[in-house]
């Protein structure tokens, strides 16, 4: 860059001296000017009262066999299924080896009678139906998501459509029989 | 537009349909010619305008967690220096680099008035940096008001009630500028809304300020035109690496200034929410501002006082035929040069009373140092101009050049380019 | 060169000239203390601030609130967390609406701010004959002299009021606070404390803590800010020094 004005006359060794210095300048400027970049992008990440937000307490007792209610968590919609005898024997009742995102009905509940999921599809982020009673709850009897037509079954595995995942289980514990706390 | 050299087939192809780098090589690279006697004074120019892209990034970002409702605002910056990540840093960085914006510009206009640099052909040049100097301060006052801490909010309302100084319509700005009947929500909305575009704007006059530039030229410390290739050198690489020292040095001074002292240059009471109810013991204005409100206070008359600061502004206009000197450069001007010390000196005396409260003997010595500032731009200026008996000016810039390294450093070193005239 | 440093020196001149100005108007002087956070280098004692802590938390605290500093942030001194779960849970704040619609009050968590003592502002006037005792949150940095000035007027008390000057019946005379008639009567009684780590609970010692938590609370960032700077600081002046010998060596073949 900086030879194109340099003139004939500097011998070779301070050409290349200079040279030398320039690549060096240049090299720790650029280290410079990108390790300067990283707090303007860093602000834009979570801020220390969002990551420190509190976990959201769930009541269950009143959520009668067969019904859900969606909570709140980190905002974002939370559904906690309370099921039926049925539908667990549903979710228990596949090939897991044949699904999409393998995983057993086991492994993503605590307790096989509440499913807790997060209640975001996991093609474009959409609210899938199926929480109130009348709504479309898909081939399985899980979940319908509207926007791309994905269907979850009674555990929130993916069983159709473009959803790559099933719904994740966000980490939650049991803090009395009938209360959890997620997060 | 002349091609560009390169082999570079894709960078060819680019530059036949959008010539953007034989552009930029001949506004601030190899093609553009610049004095090659300028000193470190010169720096200031490219500074600004580095300092104003700080600006605009770092307010970018802090904007991103600012919320604009007198509810919030305050601790909405506080959750900024608190939980955002690396939120302290771009507040601090925000906020001592206005006042570095303003050390870097005063230095930069103090300059033009050492070299002469507002006159012919640079009048509109001298124009457009006024116009810049103007937007900031609008930019930087109403910038200062978005904390909504007591000098926030006490500011906004003295400086919006100067408009009040104007006979009839004088009160209807004022409520058109509050948007309701005193400093309020409305206000802060739209002072925010406005101090993120101005940076925009500003922006806009720094290009036409480095156009009509590149029409003039630089000026120089001799204050005389580059008559050919011997006086003039690439802006590339030359003054883009000077520049860039320049810019480390100033670097070094603004981060001991964020990262240890960033308070010092702002006022311990803008971190006391806004109060409508309780005004400060003493409103003093940014530092930036102090001069211009010395200036202010020197008058006993409210609408006299309001006239006059705008007047101290406007009347640098003027300056490129108040001073009737040919000669451009303060070194060859054995008079002008003391005054012009004078009148700098004059400048730091007024910032100085401005930060007073308004006793004696302060006030007499304000209304002094105002006399003082209109009598160098209206009166004397013109006389020196007319009875100072300039130096004799060098022939041309490499004649002085090599003058100067023959007399004081030794003998021309044996590698530099010849210097016979052109 | 040499034009190079009257360049600089001038930048700093006039900025400090234009500075001291504003900082002049101050009225009461307030004597000069030493304290660990200052300085290049400066640092928080977490054993100064945690006393401070348990000060504001146990005097303090019935008057002034703190409502910008969060619990959680009581880990940054020294706090596990689990006594930081413990400190909150000690204050109830207000949450809701729960299914009927109704508020209702539950401990609080490590992620909620500094409860404060009073509801409004005119809740705390009444309870306190009319005086308005400040949050507390950013006192360190909005009073002039700042950490000096909160050290001293703890301390500034005065059993009299020097004769003719007239105190209010709620007033007491303090050297240090602006107008010398403050409404908060003196705090700090030798050994009215029992620090947690036996420290002697002299008012100095006292005074000497609360300052050093208040002035965290209000620059939580310093100790972060000042590393930082060091590292800026030595990579600029590296890479300044880099640009001033390509300088050189670009203009070596330039009369100028």
């Amino acid at each position: 860059m900086a030879d194109t004005a340099h003139t004939a006359h500097g011998s070779s060794e301070g050409e290349s001296r200079r040279d030398f210095l320039l690549y060096a300048t240049t090299a720790v400027g650029a280290v410079g000017a990108a390790l300067a970049a990283w707090p303007f992008i860093h602000s834009m990440n979570p801020a220390a009262d969002v990551l420190a937000l509190a976990s959201t307490e769930v009541d269950l007792s009143p959520i009668e066999e067969g019904q859900a209610i969606t909570v709140t968590w980190r905002g974002k919609p939370v559904f906690v299924r309370h099921r039926t005898a049925e539908e667990i024997e549903m979710a228990n009742a596949v090939d897991v080896s044949e699904l999409r995102d393998p995983q057993t009905d086991e492994e993503r509940v605590q307790k096989p009678e509440w499913l807790v999921a997060v209640g975001i599809c996991t093609h474009l982020g959409c609210v899938p139906l199926g929480q109130k009673p009348g709504e479309p709850k898909g081939e399985w009897g899980g979940w319908f998501c509207p926007c791309h037509g994905s269907h979850y079954d009674t555990s929130g595995r993916i069983r159709k459509g473009p959803a790559p995942l099933n719904l994740p289980v966000p980490g939650y514990e049991f803090i009395e029989d009938q209360r959890i706390v997620i997060g | 537009m002349s091609e560009l050299n390169t082999n570079n087939r894709a960078l060819k192809w680019f530059e036949a349909r959008l010539p953007v780098v034989s552009f930029l090589d001949h506004s601030l690279g190899t093609k553009y010619p610049a004095p090659k006697n300028l000193s470190y004074m010169w720096n200031f120019g490219s500074l600004a305008g580095i300092v104003l892209v700080i600006m605009i990034i770092s307010g970018l970002f802090l904007a991103m967690n600012y919320t604009a409702h007198t509810d919030y605002a305050f601790n909405s910056v506080e959750r900024i220096m608190r939980d955002v990540n690396y939120g302290w840093l771009l507040r601090y960085i925000h906020m001592n680099g206005a006042s570095f914006f303003f050390i870097v510009v005063y230095i930069h206009i103090f300059r033009g008035l050492y070299y002469g640099s507002y006159k012919p052909p640079r009048e509109v040049l001298w124009w457009m940096g006024l116009v810049i100097l103007l937007l900031m301060m609008a930019t930087a006052f109403m910038g200062y008001v978005l904390p909504w801490g007591q000098m926030s909010f006490w500011g906004a309302t003295v400086i919006t009630n100067l408009f009040s100084a104007f006979p009839i319509v004088g009160d209807d700005i004022v409520t058109l500028l509050w948007g309701g009947f005193s400093v309020d929500n409305p206000t802060l909305n739209r002072f925010f809304a406005l101090h993120f575009v101005l940076p925009f704007a500003i922006v806009g006059v720094v290009i036409l300020h480095i156009w009509a530039l590149h029409e003039a030229k630089s000026n120089n410390p001799l204050g005389i035109d580059m008559k050919g290739p011997n006086d003039a050198i690439p802006f590339h690489p030359y003054y883009t690496v000077k520049d860039l020292f320049g810019l480390g040095v100033f670097l070094i001074f603004f981060a001991y200034f964020v990262f240890w002292a960033p308070n010092y240059m702002g006022h311990p009471d803008n971190y006391i929410p806004a109060d409508p109810l309780v005004t400060p013991a003493h409103i003093v204005p940014e530092w930036y501002f102090l001069p211009f409100y010395a200036i202010l206070r020197a008058v006993p008359d409210k609408l006299g006082g309001v006239l006059l600061m705008f007047a101290s502004i406007l009347v640098l206009a003027a300056l490129p035929w108040l001073d009737t000197s040919k000669v451009r450069s303060a070194v060859f001007r054995p008079i002008y040069k003391w005054f012009f010390w004078l009148f700098f000196a004059d400048c730091i005396l007024l910032g100085y009373i401005g930060a007073m409260p308004a006793e004696e003997p302060y006030v007499l010595i304000g209304q002094f140092a105002t006399a003082y500032y209109f009598l160098h731009l209206i009166v004397l200026l013109p006389l020196i101009g007319w009875f100072e008996k300039p130096k004799p000016l060098p022939e041309s810039i490499s004649a002085a050049v090599s003058k100067k390294s023959k007399g004081g450093h030794g003998p021309v070193p044996a590698n530099a380019p010849a210097q016979e005239k052109a | 060169m040499r034009k190079f440093i009257l360049t600089a020196a001038a930048a700093v001149g006039l900025s400090l000239a234009a500075t001291t100005g504003a900082n002049a108007a101050g009225a009461i002087e307030v004597p000069d203390e030493s304290w660990t956070w200052e300085g290049l280098f400066g640092y928080y004692d977490k054993a100064q601030l945690q006393r401070g802590f348990q000060i504001y938390n146990e005097i303090c605290s019935s008057c002034h609130g703190l409502s910008l500093v969060a619990y959680r942030n009581l880990q940054e001194i020294g706090f596990s967390e689990d006594q930081v779960k413990n400190i909150a849970a000690q204050r109830e704040v207000e949450d809701g609406p729960d299914d009927t619609g109704e508020m209702f009050m539950r401990p609080a968590l490590p992620a909620d701010r500094f409860v404060s003592p009073f509801p409004n502002e005119e809740a705390a006037r009444f309870a306190n004959g009319g005086a308005l005792p400040p949050d507390l949150s950013l006192m360190a940095k909005a009073r002039p002299a700042g950490a000096d000035y909160i050290y001293h007027l703890m301390l500034g008390y005065k059993d009299e009021a020097p004769e003719g000057f007239e105190l209010g019946a709620t007033q007491y005379y303090n050297e240090y606070f602006p107008g010398h008639a403050i409404g908060m009567p003196p705090q700090l009684y030798e050994g009215m404390v029992e620090y947690a780590d036996g420290t002697e609970a002299t008012a100095e010692q006292m005074a000497h803590d609360i300052t050093g938590f208040l002035q965290w609370a209000a620059e939580p960032e310093l100790e972060e800010r000042k590393s930082l700077g060091i590292k800026v600081m030595l990579f600029l002046i590296v890479l300044t020094a880099m640009l001033y010998a390509l300088k050189r060596r670009i203009w070596s073949d330039v009369e100028h």
